[in-house]
Formats: C-alpha cells, sequence, structure tokens
C-alpha cells in the first residue's frame, strides 16, 4: 500500500490593497517632504564657519537629516544658515539674501555672535540678526557643538512639520 | 642695540633727540614737519623698505591728543623701528606716505577712518572699513561704547 501523494491545495489569495491609498492630512503630507529636503544657503561670515564644515562633512553628517546640499544661490535655498558675525556694514547684503529667497523659507541663527552678537558689542556689530530679519531658531554656543548643530535641525524640523503648508493660491 | 640701529640713533639724533630703544625696536620721537624726511632718509639711508602699519593713539586731555605711529622694517637688517609724531586734535594732519610706500595707501585710509587723522597727500580717504554715512571716529576715547549706526532699519518686535 502506498499512502497516496500529498497535494498542496492552491488558495486563491485576495488581492492585497494595502498599498492602494493612504490618508493623511495635506499639510502633514507636505511638512513631512519638506523637512527631509532642506537646502541650506551657507552665510558665513566668521569662525562658526569651521563648525559649520565640521557637522556638515562625514563624522556628523547633515546629510542624515536631508540638509547636506548647500546652494550657493537664495533663490534655490530654503534655509538660511546665518554662521558667524554680521557687522552692521554687512547687514544690508544680508537683508537682501534673505529678501531675495523664495517662500517657503527659513532661518538659523548659528551661534551666540548671529543670535545676539556674541561679546560684540561696539560700533561694528550687529547685536543679533533678528534685528532685521525673522529666525526661525537659534543654535547656541560659541562655536555651537556638532551635538547642538543637530539638535537645532530636528527642532526646526519639528517646526516645519507642525507648520500649514498653504500650496494653492487663494484663487485657485 | 644693533649696529643698524645705533647708526640710527647716531644719525637721527637731530631730528629726534629722544630716540631710546624698547623691546628691540628703536623708538623715534619727531616733530610732524619732519616726518617725511625721518622716514625718507630710513628708507633710502639704511634699508628699511617694509611699511608696516601707521595707527594713532588718543591721549584725551593731552596739548597733543593724536600720537601717530609708525613702523617700518628692514629685510636685510631684520630690525624694526617705531617714528612716533604728535598732532592737535584740532588740526590732526599729517603728510602722507604715499609718495614713499605706496602700501600706506589703504593703512592711512584705515588710520582715517578710526581716529580721524588727515594724510595731507592721500587723495583718497574714504572709509575702507567703515562704511558711508558713519560720524565720528569710533576708536577715539570720547566715542561712545555703545554707539551703533546700522545701515538697516530694525524689526519691530521679535522673532
Amino acid at each position: 500500500m502506498t499512502a497516496p501523494a500529498k497535494t498542496i491545495p492552491i488558495v486563491r489569495a485576495e488581492p492585497s490593497r494595502a498599498f492602494e491609498f493612504i490618508s493623511t492630512k495635506k499639510d502633514e503630507l507636505i511638512g513631512w517632504a519638506r523637512k527631509f529636503s532642506l537646502f541650506p544657503y551657507p552665510f558665513v561670515t566668521a569662525c562658526c564657519a569651521m563648525e559649520f564644515m565640521a557637522v556638515s562633512s562625514t563624522p556628523y553628517d547633515t546629510d542624515r537629516f536631508g540638509a547636506a546640499l548647500p546652494r550657493f544661490s537664495p533663490r534655490q535655498s530654503d534655509l538660511l544658515m546665518v554662521v558667524g558675525t554680521i557687522t552692521h556694514k554687512q547687514a544690508p547684503v544680508l537683508l537682501k539674501v534673505y529678501e531675495q529667497m523664495c517662500e517657503p523659507k527659513w532661518v538659523m541663527a548659528f551661534g551666540a555672535c548671529a543670535t545676539s552678537g556674541g561679546f560684540y558689542q561696539n560700533y561694528a556689530a550687529l547685536d543679533g540678526i533678528d534685528k532685521i530679519i525673522p529666525v526661525d531658531v537659534y543654535i547656541p554656543g560659541c562655536p555651537p557643538r556638532p551635538e547642538t548643530v543637530i539638535d537645532g535641525i530636528m527642532q526646526l524640523q519639528e517646526r516645519i512639520a507642525r507648520q500649514q503648508h498653504p500650496i494653492l493660491t487663494k484663487e485657485f | 642695540m644693533s649696529d643698524v640701529l645705533a647708526r640710527v640713533q647716531a644719525e637721527m639724533a637731530a631730528a629726534a633727540p629722544d630716540a631710546a630703544l624698547s623691546h628691540g625696536v628703536l623708538v623715534l620721537p619727531v616733530a610732524p614737519a619732519q616726518l617725511l624726511e625721518v622716514v625718507k632718509r630710513l628708507k633710502t639711508g639704511f634699508g628699511f623698505d617694509l611699511f608696516l602699519d601707521v595707527t594713532a593713539v588718543d591721549w584725551p586731555g593731552a596739548p597733543l591728543r593724536f600720537e601717530v605711529v609708525y613702523h617700518f622694517y628692514s629685510t636685510r637688517d631684520f630690525v624694526r623701528v617705531r617714528v612716533k609724531t604728535r598732532v592737535a586734535e584740532q588740526d590732526p594732519t599729517v603728510d602722507s606716505l604715499v609718495p614713499l610706500y605706496n602700501s600706506a595707501r589703504f593703512m592711512e585710509r584705515e588710520c582715517h577712518d578710526m581716529y580721524g587723522i588727515v594724510f595731507r597727500g592721500n587723495a583718497d580717504l574714504r572709509p575702507i572699513l567703515l562704511y558711508e554715512g558713519f560720524v565720528g571716529h569710533p576708536l577715539r576715547k570720547d566715542y561712545p561704547k555703545r554707539k551703533e549706526q546700522p545701515l538697516v532699519p530694525y524689526r519691530e518686535g521679535g522673532s
């Protein structure tokens, strides 16, 4: 007697509908996309530049946050990183760069000098870039540790994710 | 004192009787009228071919308020001299060294920015570190420490 051959039953599975659609909110979706595709414009004026180079290159690598590709044209960037002391003589240049950036745009004050003027309290230095342009995130330190910068980028990302993102004009 | 500096001191005794050595640098206090002549002699006669710097010192209350200080270096003998001259607040004018050293052009502009010293013979005394429209001379002792002259109007409120 031989045992009857085992047959594998053919099961006709229902087609999976797992990724047919997702439901989300427009602001969440666009915020999620935008927060990982920050194009920084490094407005680098002083010694904080060394720290900026350190944080954007290999060991710390801001590319992990989608914020590594510097655009050297304000028209192509959406994150203005003000890295270093801004003097009164330079303030009109900074304002012009800010005004040339397209919406949406965010500003990061990198280091003590951009935040508050740092230890410069004299005829030459602007005490804080928020005197002339709005700032989204301040990074303390003279210069800031790379961890502080990364924390600042993450806080900015959270802020972007929570923002409203109008993409259509009122007339549409 | 090196031989060169000793010779400079001996030969400049008429123009700078109070010459003395200070930290290896020969200091020559001269009258403003003799400045150009002394520097010309240093350059042509003693090989001080490198003009290092010109700056000023503000002595508030002194009858001759500003002391204009020059440094020269000899690339042949590796020695330095410092030439000082005093001018009054009412007429802070000294002769420009541009006919002797082209590099004096920008350094005199900076000194004019910061202290308001007028260099007779330097045709271009526009602001070089400061900006057009800046009132006063910030490194003078009577410039207010916290006085700022912003070019961009400040925003209302904070961020």
